[in-house]
């Protein structure tokens, strides 16, 4: 079963204050997100990444395209029974407690209020703010702030949960507890959707992931798969290298760094590693080790962002020369 | 029957909310300590002590019942949107007119409690200065109650301009449409005496279009020991509740097409 399915999901904002002009910062995003997954949608700032999360949540309509959320349409708030939602940089009601938060948050799925104060309690307990439960949200850390929402996100035990850049605002502990958290929701079956722009994080947690870059979709597939495709170079390191030795190397397209008596070279063509390796026995230099080194989500993203700059770069020249003639 | 919970819920938490506001408690501080004031007043105009009391205690509850009704009501929708609060409420199985009416109904419960507080206190002004209660002493209740009335249109207002424009300019909106209310009657009258027919045209239609608030000011003839009609009271009632429900239903028109960015 489908949680998300999109279908060529676009939104134009319009820009300028006279003379108002359609800016597209969503175009045309297909995605299938299966039920029980984690799905990292990635990008950098003003990808696009928010504006997926508020379409999917009716907080902006989309200009062209469909959606369906947990198999109801975008329209149909009833999908909204079994959401969580943590947006990005939450802010809370400054004169309620956390506990009375929490309490509002379930009274406004409906909760009795038996079950409130239970998963209230649970809740509190869950993200660390057992201690602070009495305590007003102006005195609160942004840290702590950050952990409230992703509380009030899970008060209804949601099957899918839509998080916008979780990790903001944590500390090193804060963020290990986000992880444990988003893995512990994917073992009890619910569907973690987020949006980041810290790749670690999406490399240590998502089954799957997209990337956006200015509202286009340059990938989506697997994490396993997509980082499998190629391998970013081959690493060899030596022992006390001649100079002239690490000066071939470079001449091979290698990029040498020196820690102490090693000497770490990259070389990125497989077709180059041979020869490297080559010159190195001939020198009689020692070897420590030779091993490929697989492309990184950062490398990837990298490679992808990067290509989409090139080619709008390309398309923009083409714009203009039209425009010129 | 959960959409109406939801909207408890709203209302309710709307309520919490603002009598947390560190705000309101001065504006009613202030309220009582002019009521008070009234004792002094009075104490000064020989013959006319109960008049100066009631007319200065009701006058007091209707303008910090009015600085709350705007001020509160502005931040009520405002607020929500500009510190993204409202991505709670919405993103819950929450529609947008339950958001709006259990705003409105949070802030009229609000100003009801209010109200209340200051009427004890302007009954212990009137206690103070007669040394006696009596039943002819409810006639100001009356009026208090036209005040509620007002106010309830105020916010209406105030959550109206709220959906449209800044917190500033909504404040500033409410506020004009507020002072223009109490004479329209005048404003008329003055398009009568106007040669051109599109500013008679213009005054005959925000005559019909703006809340003739001066039907709900008896403030004086109060004091002067006028009373209210049973069937005033029905048909000002009436007016009130027809044109918030008209405020109310555009605010959520215009709410429901609304997007968060």
């Amino acid at each position: 079963m489908l949680a998300i399915e999109t279908i060529n999901l676009t939104k134009d904002y319009s820009v300028g204050f006279w003379r108002k002009r359609p800016k597209r910062v969503l175009d045309g995003l297909s995605i299938e997100v299966k039920a029980g997954e984690i799905f990292g949608l990635l990008g950098p700032n003003g990808a696009g990444k928010s504006t997926t999360l508020k379409i999917f949540l009716r907080l902006i309509f989309p200009t062209l395209g469909t959606a369906r959320i947990l198999g109801k349409e975008l329209d149909d708030i009833s999908a909204h029974e079994q959401i969580g939602f943590l947006p990005e940089n939450p802010y809370f009601y400054d004169n309620l407690t956390a506990e009375e938060f929490l309490n509002y948050a379930g009274e406004l799925f409906g909760l009795p209020v038996a079950e409130r104060q239970r998963r209230t309690a649970r809740l509190l307990q869950q993200v660390g703010l057992e201690g602070a439960r009495n305590v007003q949200v102006r005195k609160f850390s942004k840290g702590m702030v950050q952990r409230l929402g992703i509380g009030q996100a899970l008060i209804n035990d949601p099957e899918l949960v839509f998080l916008d850049e979780p990790m903001s605002g944590l500390d090193p502990l804060g963020r290990r507890e986000v992880r444990d958290l988003i893995l512990s929701l994917k073992e009890k079956g619910k569907t973690v959707f987020f949006s980041t722009h810290i790749l670690s994080d999406a490399e240590m947690l998502c089954d799957r992931v997209a990337i956006l870059n200015r509202g286009r979709m340059q990938g989506c597939g697997e994490l396993k798969e997509m980082l499998a495709l190629g391998i970013a170079s081959t690493e060899i390191v030596v022992v006390s290298p001649q100079q002239n030795l690490l000066d071939e190397l470079k001449a091979c397209g290698g990029a040498c760094v020196r820690t102490g008596e090693r000497v770490r070279v990259a070389i990125p063509k497989e077709s180059e590693v041979s020869t490297a390796l080559n010159k190195i026995l001939q020198a009689g230099v020692e070897v420590v080790s030779v091993n490929p080194v697989k492309m990184s989500l950062e490398d990837y993203f990298m490679e992808q962002v990067g290509k989409d700059s090139v080619k709008r770069h390309e398309e923009e020249l083409i714009a203009q020369t039209k425009g010129g003639r | 029957m959960r959409a109406m919970n939801r909207v408890a819920a709203i209302a309710l938490h709307t309520f919490k909310e603002a009598v947390r506001d560190k705000v309101l408690y001065n504006l009613v501080v202030f309220a009582l300590l002019l009521i008070g004031a009234a004792i002094l007043f009075s104490s000064i105009s020989v013959g006319i002590q109960q008049i100066i009391v009631v007319d200065l205690g009701l006058s007091s509850i209707s303008v910090f019942g009015l600085i709350m009704a705007i001020f509160i009501g502005i931040g009520l929708v405002s607020k929500e949107i500009e510190r993204h609060t409202i991505y709670h409420i919405l993103s819950k199985p929450v529609r947008r007119v339950e958001f709006i009416v259990g705003k409105y109904l949070g802030l009229v419960l609000t100003l009801a409690i209010n109200t209340a507080i200051m009427t004890v206190g302007f009954y212990l002004a009137i206690y103070y200065q007669k040394r006696s209660l009596g039943a002819e002493d409810l006639a100001p209740l009356s009026a208090i109650y036209f005040i509620l009335l007002q106010l309830a249109i105020v916010v209406g207002l105030a959550i109206f301009f709220s959906c449209i424009s800044t917190p500033v300019l909504s404040a500033v909106f409410t506020f004009c449409v507020y002072i223009i209310g109490h004479f329209l009657s005048e404003m008329r009258w003055l398009g009568t005496t106007l040669h051109s027919r599109v500013a008679k045209g213009a005054t005959e239609v925000l005559y019909y279009l703006l809340p003739n608030l001066s039907d709900f000011d008896f403030i004086t003839r109060t004091a002067h020991g006028e009373k209210i009609s049973a069937s005033l009271m029905v048909s000002n009632s009436l007016y009130a509740l027809l044109y918030v429900t008209v405020l109310i239903s555009a605010s959520i028109l215009i709410f429901e097409e609304r997007e968060f960015k």
